[in-house]
């Protein structure tokens, strides 16, 4: 009953966060509002049991991706954004088609399975460190480390993007050090 | 298991006694830290109010309440508001996790001396503490003032650089003790090794003692304290991030600082000295009281240590820090996760 309560407030949150990201016109209100989705995200994850998601979301999207945007928005200084006649296209075709792939997603969820589980929502999710570490580690080792190999490679990719043309070592002011860091 | 009723209950009465508690040490820290840095430097600290000047805490606060709350014109209302709130809160969220003694009875109900006793207890203070940037960040941009904007980027640039080596120097730890649990981390550290030194995991192997020292040096500047205060550096940026916060606003970053150091210290204590470990003796009502006793020792040391510092370094310059935490601290750390796994997988 009360996971149930609980869903449907950090549900809410969720929801209405996301809602106002949108609809806020100022880029720095727009990521707080994403941190707020981040943040509810991570209390759904902790009601299914799921406690190491939920910390790895608030530690890794809330506390350092988001730390990012913030940091980037502050520095830019960057203003409000206008309205422009395309914006009023974008909410005229976005909306319906945003509430037609909705229907659409839930219809096929519901054609193709008529009596759907519920979700177990008190948490006997498999979700402890250790069940992820074994996952991570054992059953899923090479996906893992290929996916780091990527992303190593994406960094490299950053840092020779950033770096000043000619330079391709680029010693590098000690400013740019956090920003190479988020990639 | 306790009834809901029950737990609900006795919760709310370890909350309470946690906030009273916790701000009460948040007020005489500064206290300490004012009488300390006063005998350092040859003067005498606060004597006017009180005996030893024990009342100026007290003092301090009242002057804040009654001091007028000025809100700028053309800062951003929403946050400039927001932030001070956020620090604080995160502040003594992060506070409700930390285990200061075992299991006690009393009444009938037996229960952990903590508000909670979670799983994954340090991963979740880490977050609380990787979400404590955003107070400073907001509370800089939102004051429309270019010393509290320089102060607070150079401060989410500190925090999210040294939190990095922070997290490291912890995972020796984790690994030693294979749990997240702050609890189960404690209790692997009871007892002794040869020569009657505690088995604390700081003593236990010496690549310990170097992630003790790399984890005190982060902590330092995750707390932006000298000699890492570059963010509110008095000589370049007025006051930093709070340069436009008066009054009780002021105030709230003011104890957010304190709680910070409390708890990181409590981590220290946790995770390096054996948490409430140590010599228990006596009758009964002095073996319940000696744990909590011996981590508040272990605490109040750190604190000491602070204030210690903070009397005798001067400050880095921007660019050295910066250095410092990418170039040195993080490559020690991520050795010691190195050297720490071997020995662990060696003795297996």
């Amino acid at each position: 009953m009360l996971e149930l309560v609980l869903f449907f407030v950090f549900g809410t949150i969720a929801v209405g966060a996301a809602i106002n990201l949108l609809a806020q016109r100022h880029p720095i209100n727009s990521a707080l509002s994403l941190i707020v989705v981040m943040a509810s995200l991570a209390a759904l994850f902790l009601l299914m049991g799921a406690e190491f998601l939920a910390a790895i979301q608030v530690i890794v999207y809330a506390g350092a991706i988001m730390v990012l945007f913030v940091f980037v928005i502050m520095l830019l200084n960057a203003g409000e954004e206008e309205r422009t006649p395309g914006s009023r296209v974008a909410m005229l075709l976005g909306f319906p088609a945003v509430v037609l792939l909705a229907g659409l997603v839930a219809w096929t969820l519901f054609a193709r399975n008529p009596h759907p589980v519920p979700v177990d929502l008190a948490g006997r999710f498999l979700g402890s460190p250790a069940a992820i570490a074994q996952l991570l580690f054992r059953d899923f080792l090479l996906p893992f480390e290929i996916t780091s190999i990527l992303i190593l490679i994406a960094i490299m990719g950053a840092v020779v993007l950033a770096s000043p043309v000619g330079t391709t070592t680029g010693s590098g002011s000690p400013e740019q050090a956090p920003a190479r860091r988020e990639e | 298991m306790l009834s809901i009723t029950t737990f609900v209950i006795v919760t709310v009465i370890k909350i309470v006694i946690a906030l009273v508690v916790l701000l009460t040490a948040v007020a005489y820290s500064t206290w300490l830290e004012r009488k300390v840095v006063g005998h350092i430097q040859n003067r005498w600290g606060p004597q006017r109010v009180g005996p030893f000047g024990l009342l100026q805490p007290l003092a301090d606060g009242a002057k804040f309440i009654f001091k007028e709350d000025l809100t700028p014109p053309y800062v951003y209302k929403p946050l400039y508001l927001a932030a001070p709130i956020l620090s604080l809160v995160l502040a003594l969220t992060s506070i409700s996790l930390v285990p200061i003694g075992n299991w006690v009875t009393v009444g009938g109900v037996h229960t952990p001396l903590e508000i909670t006793d979670v799983n994954i207890g340090l991963l979740i203070i880490l977050g609380i503490t990787s979400l404590s940037v955003y107070g400073v960040a907001l509370a800089g941009w939102s004051s429309n003032s270019k010393y509290s904007l320089l102060g607070s980027l150079r401060a989410s640039a500190q925090m999210v650089s040294y939190e990095i080596a922070l997290g490291l120097s912890l995972v020796g730890v984790l690994i030693m003790s294979g749990s997240l649990n702050l609890r189960e981390i404690v209790d692997a550290q009871g007892g002794h090794m040869a020569f009657w030194i505690p088995r604390w995991n700081i003593f236990r192997w010496p690549t310990q003692i170097v992630a003790f020292f790399v984890y005190l040096t982060a902590a330092f500047a995750e707390t932006n304290r000298v000699p890492f205060d570059l963010p509110e550096a008095e000589t370049e940026l007025v006051a930093g991030y709070h340069t436009e916060y008066s009054s009780m606003k002021f105030a709230m970053f003011f104890m957010a600082e304190y709680a910070n150091m409390i708890t990181v210290a409590s981590i220290a204590t946790l995770l390096f000295l054996g948490g409430w470990h140590g010599p228990v003796f006596g009758p009964g009502w002095l073996q319940a009281i000696l744990p909590v006793f011996w981590f508040v020792l272990k605490v109040f040391c750190f604190i000491f240590l602070y204030i210690w510092i903070r009397g005798t370094l001067p400050r880095f310059r921007y660019d050295q820090l910066m250095g410092f935490g990418w170039k040195v601290l993080f490559p020690i750390a991520v050795a010691n996760v190195l050297a720490t796994s071997l020995i662990v997988a060696l003795q297996k």
